[in-house]
């Protein structure tokens, strides 16, 4: 007697679902936003002004990270290249040493720092740390004629990808130590990018999310860079998978 | 037998109790305990139930029927009492480019990039192929260097690997995934024997100049640098440091396809095999005729079927890569007398290039860069798995039939395996895996791009010939073909040196290479 009712409240059930709008998953794998952006992404399908309104947020953000990144050229021509790429370490929030110093130049947490860097006119940049800074390739030649650059630190920056290290080359001649762990953007062609460094004596590749077969990029890399320290923690580089095939 | 019905059933609860969202499950589960008292039966016998299953399906599909009715009868729905192939291109639009290649899409991107009211003008791009299977395209082995002689060539390559390095800030959509082009950043290799070290040294301080990052390498640097070369020969060599490399073709096609659909540009696969013109007759300084065509209207031929949509336009583009130069002769440049400018045909014809694609497990590694040495041999890494793809430009008498992309293996034993061993000895023990052909739009006159407007044709652009460079030069070309549409001129690289003057007055602008 209860079943021809629960059918036909099924059936009830199926009729709303049709009637209701569906939902459409965005094609990306990644998780769905905040429900803020899930309706902007909704309207943004269906009205032009809000795709607009998108496309001139993102275009904002781009212009943001661009001005962080200029050309330090005033400062250059007044004060010396080595200045200027001091001055812009520090403006984005990086750290650096000088040649034959000890203490490191650093802005505090509120991105104050101090101009004491400013009496050391002719000395040169010898160690950069630019951890979870926004550095990009543009911002990259900030940094050029650093011909003493012996250390460079890259750890969790965002916006350093293939290209950018590609631009590495023009400290071909002395950087020993590089860090690029935890970088989101770098693949495996960028790395094919570090064979110019012939110098580097150690480099930090863990926590790479974009390489697709780690283990195979390692031992490639330390080909590559015979006379280089590889560190690459953060991948999972079991055999388990290939025992499975075999047994 | 009551056991096998009783785990039959047991299943059927365990699949409704899983599937919860179908109902036809969960009604027969519903059902069990009314009907055949405790025993679980997967089968029932009577036919009531299975009516009331297709009642209920039945009214889905009438339901949404139904809802599909009432959507088509509201204002705003395109339902007409006419069958219209959806596929034919519409019948008016401002600029037609022919040809569906990435110097179409290029261009249409750009078009739509940089018109000034959204949406004010239609853009059609006419493809033949929906597949791609003979497009230039799809077929390159997709690298991109400075390394050439002609100051606009560098120019073109070095701007297009700024777009390409930027290219989400370019081609992204909103809420679509970001393009990655998979660029390898392994640089060029040039090889050069003492004959032609000279032209490279020459070429190298040209690029210099321009602002491309090129090193020069002795022989003894090189044996240092790439131990796995046979040095043997090579007395100079140049290594590209940056923006050079290979990058995959299709993604870019695609990613260019997609921004260019989303701006509002109309895609069509159909072929383009006529055009209806207006002609006015000029004389010329010397009192001779001269025909000048206007063109007023493309027929394009829908794909495996007898229906063709004439498109009135007001600007043609011709992007048609290898068959460029066929599709100019249906206006009729080149057929006219021979000492005239309609006699002067487009110098623009397929010519066939094979691609292997080998195997060899002891040969270079990640920083194999792409290599081509001075007997014309070239090969670059595919992958990480140790899978290489060589191969040669075949000489001039010795040029492949053109008529289909079939692939002649014993041009790799004969041609390309030899100089490829000398070259690299690691080579001598490799296994071709496969192998394509694709053509070049081969510029039979001097092998550089023809970018501009012909004389006889007032509304016909030409972006073709660039044998082998139109992929790399691409995102460059289509920007400059739009500002020479839109805006009369080219206003960010001048490639007036690529006009037809040069075919026309027979001046060539050739490249020096080292090949």
């Amino acid at each position: 007697m209860s079943a021809p009712l629960l059918s036909f409240h099924r059936c009830c059930q199926r009729s709303a679902l049709l009637l209701v709008a569906r939902r459409r998953w965005s094609s990306s794998s990644a998780a769905p936003g905040s429900l803020l952006s899930r309706c902007l992404l909704f309207l943004a399908k269906r009205y032009y002004d809000v795709e607009m309104l998108l496309n001139w947020r993102a275009k904002v953000g781009r212009d943001r990270l661009q001005r962080k990144n200029l050309y330090y050229g005033y400062t250059r021509k007044f004060y010396g290249p080595e200045i200027a790429s001091a001055y812009y370490i520090l403006s984005l929030g990086g750290g650096f040493r000088f040649v034959g110093q000890s203490e490191w130049f650093r802005a505090n947490s509120r991105g104050k720092f101090s101009w004491e860097f400013l009496n050391y006119k002719d000395s040169l940049v010898e160690e950069v740390d630019m951890s979870h800074t926004v550095i990009n390739y543009t911002g990259l030649s900030n940094l050029e004629r650093q011909q003493h650059l012996r250390t460079l630190k890259l750890q969790g920056c965002p916006e350093v990808d293939d290209w950018f290290l590609a631009g590495l080359h023009m400290f071909q001649d002395s950087l020993e130590e590089l860090d690029i762990s935890h970088c989101t953007q770098i693949t495996a062609g960028g790395l094919a990018a570090l064979r110019n460094l012939r110098g580097l004596k150690r480099l930090n590749v863990s926590y790479l999310p974009k390489i697709s077969s780690p283990g195979l990029v390692i031992i490639l890399l330390e080909e590559m860079l015979p006379h280089c320290q590889i560190t690459a923690e953060g991948y999972d580089l079991s055999l388990r998978q290939a025992v499975e095939e075999t047994s | 037998m009551c056991a096998w019905r009783r785990l039959h059933g047991s299943v059927q609860t365990l699949r409704g109790s899983v599937t919860r969202g179908s109902v036809a499950s969960t009604s027969v589960t519903q059902r069990q305990p009314g009907w055949g008292g405790g025993l679980p039966s997967h089968q029932s016998l009577s036919t009531g139930g299975a009516l009331r299953n297709d009642f209920f399906k039945d009214l889905e599909a009438q339901l949404a029927a139904m809802r599909q009715k009432a959507m088509d009868a509201l204002p705003g729905s395109s339902w007409t009492p006419f069958e219209i192939n959806p596929n034919l291109p519409p019948e008016t639009a401002d600029i037609v480019i022919v040809g569906g290649g990435v110097v179409g899409w290029s261009i249409a991107y750009w078009l739509k990039q940089k018109e000034k009211l959204s949406k004010g003008m239609r853009v059609l791009v006419v493809e033949r192929d929906p597949t791609y299977s003979q497009a230039s395209t799809v077929l390159s082995a997709g690298g991109i260097r400075q390394q050439f002689s002609l100051l606009e060539n560098i120019h073109l390559s070095l701007a297009s690997a700024d777009f390409m390095r930027n290219i989400n800030e370019h081609l992204s959509v909103v809420n679509e995934d970001p393009v990655d082009l998979q660029f390898n950043q392994s640089g060029y290799l040039f090889l050069a024997s003492e004959e032609v070290a000279h032209i490279m040294e020459q070429n190298y301080n040209t690029q210099r100049m321009s602002g491309a990052k090129v090193s020069l390498l002795s022989q003894h640097q090189l044996k240092e640098k790439f131990p796995w070369i046979n040095t043997e020969g090579v007395v100079l060599a140049s290594y590209g440091l940056e923006n050079e490399g290979w990058f995959d073709p299709w993604t870019l096609l695609n990613a260019f396809r997609r921004k260019a659909i989303s701006l509002g540009v109309i895609q069509c696969f159909g072929e383009v095999t006529n055009f209806k013109y207006t002609t006015h007759v000029r004389m010329t300084a010397d009192d001779e005729q001269m025909d000048v065509r206007r063109i007023k209207s493309v027929k394009v031929q829908m794909p495996n079927s007898m229906e063709y949509q004439p498109v009135e336009c007001a600007i043609v583009v011709n992007a048609a890569g290898a068959f460029s130069g066929r599709l100019a002769e249906t206006l009729g440049i080149g057929l006219g007398p021979k000492d005239s400018l309609a006699g002067i045909p487009v110098p623009v014809e397929p010519r066939k290039r094979y691609v292997y694609v080998v195997h060899c497990p002891d040969g270079p590694g990640l920083d194999t860069p792409f290599l081509i040495d001075y007997s014309g041999v070239y090969f670059r890494r595919e992958g990480l798995g140790g899978n290489y793809i060589c191969g040669i430009s075949p000489e001039e008498a010795e040029e492949p039939d053109t008529s289909n992309l079939d692939v002649d293996h014993q041009f790799f034993e004969d041609k390309v395996w030899p100089k490829l061993a000398n070259r690299v000895p690691a080579f001598e023990k490799l296994k071709v895996t496969s192998a394509w052909a694709g053509f070049y739009d081969y510029n039979t006159f001097d092998q550089n791009g023809i970018i501009g407007l012909h004389p006889l044709i007032n509304n016909m652009y030409f972006a073709t010939g660039f044998s082998g460079h139109g992929l790399q030069h691409s995102p460059a070309v289509g920007r400059a073909v739009a500002e020479l549409i839109l805006d009369g001129e080219f206003q960010t690289l001048d490639l007036k040196g690529f006009s037809f003057r040069r075919i026309l007055a027979q001046e060539p602008m050739l490249e020096r290479n080292i090949v």
